[in-house]
């Protein structure tokens, strides 16, 4: 049977015209339909590059990624990305910003707002129709940019450190919520992160990315029973091993970004 | 409030070292009037009809140049900011152009259109033009590159990409275009018709300096002030501040 997602070989290598940085290194997996797979990685070791090459923003240098096993070329509202800024439109409300891919599609409009009532209903978000961004928590914004990918009904959710820059309790919440959707909508997720916690609280498995060039380097199942919080035991307990492994990448991170300095 | 009473006692001191200037006689009269006939000449003005006719015939040139400056800038600036061809190419030219002071189109205007009215619309087009131009050039080239690649990864490309999230993006840039455009628009018809003289409140000047009567020039340089104000405040300042803050654009918001 083909996987949902399928990444083969992909490899992206950026040229400038001083030098060249191999971001990916050869990277290779498989998500099936309905899974929740993390990408838990040290800074600058290629996940973001990833994901928009996924998401058909940007283009690898080799290798290819495949939906379902069609080879993707463009950007497609089959893989809708979730970015770190919630990357709402201002000049739009929170209605026209859930609306905003939907509008894309011949869609009437009464079946339109059907559908924004109903994802704002589930990041629970309803009556928050009419406000602008600019009144809005970050946290708010990260639901509402989750209500407008997920209107769209995408094979595949990718989201990029989406609640890196919120604060504790934020994130704890949206943890908690997104596992709820995820179960509740059964849409398929890659999600990317730094933080090992995280990645265990929301993946059904964790693919750990070495330092740059980013390869897999480990890959973890978690099997800790949900609805999952930061604070478990057993969460704890497993992030223990992935931390030791994860701390020698950030190490050799750190040591080839030393290593970069001292030889310009 | 206090800012609103601290603004009036300023004028009221203004006009009261203006009057004792003018009591200790250190200019002539007819160089240095009283604030008193610098408002009789204004009252004058309006009660003759000549002030409200000038201010008509100015208004009525801006308006005409400006919304042509419009119609020609804006959509000039979005097609010039997205097609790197054209912005190499007319873009450098529009940037060249930008160092000549609109005054300076007066002389060719002469000569292609006449002592018309087309000659001193051409020069308040050129002042208003490029700078709204410019500005929306910069508005498209400035659009945050989160916002494209969030609609793109949303299904949207081309003309909806456009549409949808560029031209939004690029408002609070254009709509500074526009106010720029509007100040140097009213500098260059203030400059074109103190020049070229045809009825306007810039003729009014040139006449106040034939006839002497310097009274009258300032009054007419307080009505200019005023107009310019006016708009600036009716017209610019609300539509700024709503953008401004609607797209999140205020340190404090």
């Amino acid at each position: 049977m083909t996987p949902k997602l399928e990444v083969i070989d992909l490899r992206k290598v950026f040229t400038t015209r001083r030098r060249t940085t191999e971001a990916l290194g050869t990277v290779s997996f498989r998500v099936e339909a309905g899974e929740f797979v993390c990408v838990l990685g040290p800074s600058g070791c290629g996940k973001s590059t990833l994901l928009n090459i996924i998401a058909g923003l940007e283009r690898p240098t080799h290798g290819e990624v495949r939906m379902d096993g069609v080879p993707v070329l463009a950007p497609g509202r089959d893989r809708v990305l979730i970015f770190q800024e919630a990357a709402l439109f201002p000049w739009l409300n929170v209605r026209s910003n859930v609306a905003f891919g939907l509008r894309q599609q011949p869609l009437s409009s009464r079946e339109r707002k059907r559908l924004v009532e109903q994802y704002l209903q589930l990041v629970g978000l309803r009556g928050f129709e009419r406000v602008y961004i600019h009144e809005i928590s970050g946290g708010m914004k990260q639901r509402v940019a989750l209500a407008r990918a997920l209107a769209l009904k995408p094979q595949v959710l990718l989201m990029d450190e989406p609640f890196a820059a919120l604060d504790a309790q934020s994130r704890d919440t949206l943890h908690t919520e997104l596992q709820g959707i995820w179960a509740q909508t059964g849409t398929t997720v890659l999600f990317v992160t730094h933080n090992v916690r995280e990645a265990l609280v929301l993946g059904t498995r964790v693919l750990l990315m070495s330092a740059r060039p980013g390869r897999i380097k480990h890959e973890y199942p978690v099997r800790i029973p949900r609805p999952r919080q930061i604070e478990d035991y057993a969460l704890v307990d497993a992030a223990q091993e992935v931390l030791a492994d994860l701390r020698e990448e950030v190490l050799r991170a750190e040591e080839e970004a030393g290593h970069e300095w001292l030889a310009r | 409030m206090s800012g609103w009473r601290a603004r009036v006692l300023f004028f009221i001191a203004l006009l009261a070292t203006w009057q004792a200037l003018y009591s200790l006689h250190l200019w002539p009269q007819y160089l240095f009037p009283s604030s008193w006939s610098v408002a009789t000449s204004l009252g004058l003005g309006f009660a003759d009809g000549s002030f409200p006719l000038a201010i008509l015939v100015s208004l009525r040139r801006i308006l005409i140049g400006y919304l042509i400056s419009l119609a020609v800038g804006v959509p000039l600036g979005l097609l010039i900011g997205r097609v790197k061809l054209l912005q190499e190419t007319v873009g450098t030219v529009i940037l060249g152009l930008q160092a000549l002071p609109s005054i300076c189109w007066l002389p060719l205007a002469i000569l292609w259109f006449g002592l018309s009215e087309r000659a001193i619309l051409f020069v308040v087009i050129m002042g208003a033009v490029l700078s709204i131009c410019l500005s929306s050039v910069d508005g498209v080239r400035n659009t945050p590159p989160l916002y494209l690649r969030a609609a793109r990864t949303m299904g949207a490309e081309g003309w909806a990409l456009y549409w949808r999230v560029i031209l939004p993006a690029a408002l609070p840039a254009i709509l500074t275009g526009m106010k720029l455009g509007w100040s140097f628009a009213w500098r260059s018809l203030m400059a074109g018709e103190l020049l070229y003289v045809s009825l306007g409140l810039g003729q009014l000047l040139t006449l106040g300096r034939e006839l002497n009567d310097m009274s009258r020039v300032m009054a007419v340089m307080l009505v200019i002030v005023i107009l310019g104000l006016t708009v600036d405040r009716l017209l610019f300042a609300p539509a700024e501040r709503l953008v401004r803050e609607r797209w999140g654009l205020n340190p404090a918001s």
